[in-house]
């Protein structure tokens, strides 16, 4: 069951859809973001002075540094009005009455049981599957590899997650990055020691709290060398927040010779601001693998990043973003090339129907000295009508000769022929565009695990069914 | 059972311009009708038609299955009823397998029968189905899990047409140039099983350049296609005469036959 201090998914949840809470007190530090917001935050987790002077900083900064406008419309935020910290209390439970029926339904027709839909909704305790999950962290015990919360690692292995914590991505580099170190709480945290294998997907799930679907939650990856994992975030399943704004950070090291593969699937609702910073450093002979599927959220911000260090090093982004009426999803990748011999490959599909706006934006940059390094991008976009868009913004900065990289692009359309020759066999029209759209990210889809890609067809199918006449 | 009237039907393309310029034709069940007819005749025009492609506009005529008019009805609603079109070309779905698309294709059609509510087909009947569909048309096993028609070769295109007909049972079948691009072995096998399944369960309508494809489906009827329009009507040795004799002898003025 949840423990009392973690579900930060509740964060504001009582004003905007009439959520109340039980008469338990809930701690929270209001509305609004001050000096002594940082403070209690850091209190309140009772963390070294280290972590609450590197929450500071990053608030100062958070303040110098302007709203980006070189992408989505951030300017509807208003960052008065977000709870940045509230402290649950044990299973708080809101009204399931008051959820709205749209999800409510969704996840019927999705067929979530009856507890992950109360976790899903916030208004119970945390769907797990307990035995499953005993069973595994009794095996990741006995490998030494350490999955929790990012709360409890940094009580319990203070020294590692001190030596990696924001090396990846420091609180400088962009504004959410800052306004995350100032308030994270939540997220992941794995350790897998070197020549360890991890076959069975990690997932957020199998934590036994839920801090992890928090607002700014903040994940450390430490893959040691040799060493292999693979994560598992967020759900294909419709995710209720009345949070606005989720900023998260996620740094992964992989080590050389190690092999992470980090796969997320956002859903969040519609009302919700998703800016995130995912970046991964692969070192000689490692390989680095973001599989990032962006189906919710208003406006999502993600460009999954590798930094190719060691020589040999091999990285591999998948992407797929759907956005759908009143959704702009503005996603896609970025791989630097630091080292000789290193490869990427970014494949990134884009479905925009509805009015919605989905783009690429993405960035291959070979530095002079990565000799033989070869890149390959491949982005498709599929608009499903005339009031939908997408966008393509590739920037490729070649600084070394001898290296190959290429880039290919295509938009496409719903073929009236191909159409006609699903229906000619006796499906519908909306059965007919759902399996053209589910091949379209086939290629993507084949790689998430079973259950995730199942729903992930489903939720196509009813994307579908709602569109077409 | 099932009857197919077609009844003085026109065929235009979007720009009005008639390419199916009144035709009269009743499939009976157990009946093979072939209808030969030189490249750009309107065969396949006429094929689509039927089916309900949307870019082509019925201009006049009815088309009717068991009595009832095909016309108001889309291509979905005319396979649920027992249509089948096998297509000349047929299209690409990249990242829908084989086998989960006739999965989908049969589903859809079993759904249509329960009255609309979901009745799928179980596992193990349709890896029953589909096996014994695929070693009698000699279809390979590796197809199943490839993109459905994305880079087979004509002749597997054409296999895998034949094979969405066997497991789907139409009542009527149009078989638009079933024949092109098959080597001799595998027009015999599909020829052979198109026969087999034409009886008191399914009527069919082959439509084809040449005559080869019926020495072995026997046809019934042909009918000898030209501008729009039947010119000739015969049994199987017209076929044979028209494949020695050229069609020339039957266009009307003025529009030559280019094959
Ligand atoms: N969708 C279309 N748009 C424009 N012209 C078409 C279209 N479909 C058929 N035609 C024209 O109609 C004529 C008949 O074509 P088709 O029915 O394919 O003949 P066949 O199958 O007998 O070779 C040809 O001149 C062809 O170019
Ligand atoms: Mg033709």
């Amino acid at each position: 069951m949840a423990k009392p201090e973690t579900d930060v998914s509740q964060i504001g949840r009582e004003y905007k859809y009439g959520f109340h809470t039980t008469d338990k007190p809930t701690f929270s530090t209001g509305r609004g973001l001050t000096r002594e917001v940082v403070e209690t935050i850091s209190a309140q987790k009772g963390e070294p002075e280290w972590m609450l002077e590197r929450r500071l900083q990053a608030y100062e900064h958070f303040l110098t540094r302007p709203v980006p406008t070189w992408g989505g419309d951030l300017s509807q935020i208003d960052f008065d009005s977000i709870f940045y910290y509230v402290k649950p209390i044990e299973n708080q439970a809101g009204s399931w009455e008051e959820l709205p029926p749209d999800i409510k339904q969704t996840w019927d027709r999705l067929g979530i049981p009856e507890a992950e839909k109360k976790y899903l909704a916030g208004v119970g305790a945390q769907y797990e599957s307990e035995v499953v999950y005993h069973k595994l962290k009794e095996e990741l015990t006995n490998q030494g590899v350490v999955f929790l919360d990012m709360d409890s690692a940094l009580r319990e292995h203070e020294e590692i997650v001190r030596e990696h914590f924001g090396t990846i991505i420091p609180f400088r580099d962009n504004k959410f990055a800052a306004l995350n170190t100032a308030v994270w709480s939540g997220g992941s945290f794995i350790y897998v020691p070197p020549g360890v294998r991890v076959e069975m997907p990690l997932q957020a799930y199998f934590r036994i709290n839920a801090e992890n679907m928090g607002q700014f939650e903040r994940t450390l990856i430490v893959i040691d060398e040799n060493a292999f994992a693979h994560y598992v975030e967020g759900c294909t399943a419709p995710i209720y927040s009345s949070d606005s704004l989720h900023a998260a950070v996620v740094e992964i090291i992989v080590k050389p010779g190690g092999r992470c593969r980090y796969t997320t699937i956002q859903n969040w609702s519609t009302n919700v601001y998703n800016l995130v910073t995912k970046r991964a450093i692969a070192q000689k002979n490692a390989t680095m693998e973001w599989v990032d599927g962006n189906l919710g959220s208003k406006l999502t911000m993600k460009y999954p990043a590798i930094w190719l260090t060691g020589e040999g090093a091999h990285g591999e982004v998948l992407s797929i973003a759907f956005a759908g009426p009143g959704q702009h999803q503005d996603t896609g990748a970025k791989c630097v090339h630091l080292a000789p011999h290193t490869t990427s490959v970014i494949t990134a599909k884009s479905i925009s129907r509805g009015g919605g706006r989905a783009g690429y934006r993405g960035l291959v940059n070979v530095a002079s000295g990565a000799r033989g390094a070869k890149s390959k991008v491949v982005c498709d976009a599929l608009i499903l009508d005339e009031e939908s868009r997408s966008d393509t913004y590739p920037t490729i900065r070649v600084n070394e000769s001898d290296s190959d990289v290429g880039h290919e692009a295509t938009v496409s359309k719903i073929g009236e022929e191909q159409l006609f020759y699903l229906m000619s066999r006796g499906l519908s029209e909306s059965e007919a565009s759902s399996m053209i759209v589910s091949g379209f990210v086939e290629p993507i889809t084949k790689e998430l695990p079973l259950e995730y890609a199942v729903e992930m067809n489903r939720l196509i199918q009813l994307q579908m069914e709602g569109s077409v006449g | 059972m099932a009857l197919l009237e077609i009844k003085d039907l026109h065929v235009a393309l979007n720009d009005g311009t008639e390419i199916v310029r009144g035709i009269d034709l009743i499939v009976r069940p157990g009946e093979v009708h072939a209808i030969m007819g030189p490249n750009g005749s309107g065969k396949s025009t006429l094929a689509y038609a039927l089916m309900g492609h949307p870019s082509y506009e019925i201009s006049g005529g009815d088309v009717l299955l068991d009595g009832e008019s095909l016309l108001p009805l889309g291509a979905d609603e005319r396979a649920q009823k027992g249509l089948f079109l096998a297509f000349q070309y047929p299209y690409a779905v990249p990242g829908v397998t084989v086998s989960s698309f006739l999965r989908s294709a049969m589903n859809a059609l079993r759904k249509a029968r329960a009255g609309g509510t979901d009745d799928p087909i179980p596992i193990p009947e349709f890896r029953k189905d589909l096996t014994a569909a695929m070693e009698h048309l000699k279809v390979p096993r590796e197809l199943l899990g490839r993109y459905l028609n994305d880079g087979f070769s004509g002749g597997e295109k054409k296999r895998i047409e034949i094979l969405q007909m066997a497991l789907l049972r139409p009542q009527i079948a149009v078989l638009d140039e079933t024949d092109s691009g098959l080597d001799i072995d595998a027009l015999k096998t599909i020829a052979g099983g198109i026969s087999d399944l034409v009886g008191p369960e399914m009527g069919a309508i082959v439509i084809t350049h040449y005559q080869r494809i019926l020495n072995y489906i026997h046809p019934d009827f042909v009918h000898v296609f030209a501008a729009g329009r039947f010119v000739a009507e015969g049994d199987a040795e017209l076929a044979k005469k028209l494949e020695s004799e050229g069609y020339d002898a039957y266009l009307p003025e003025g529009i030559p036959g280019d094959g």
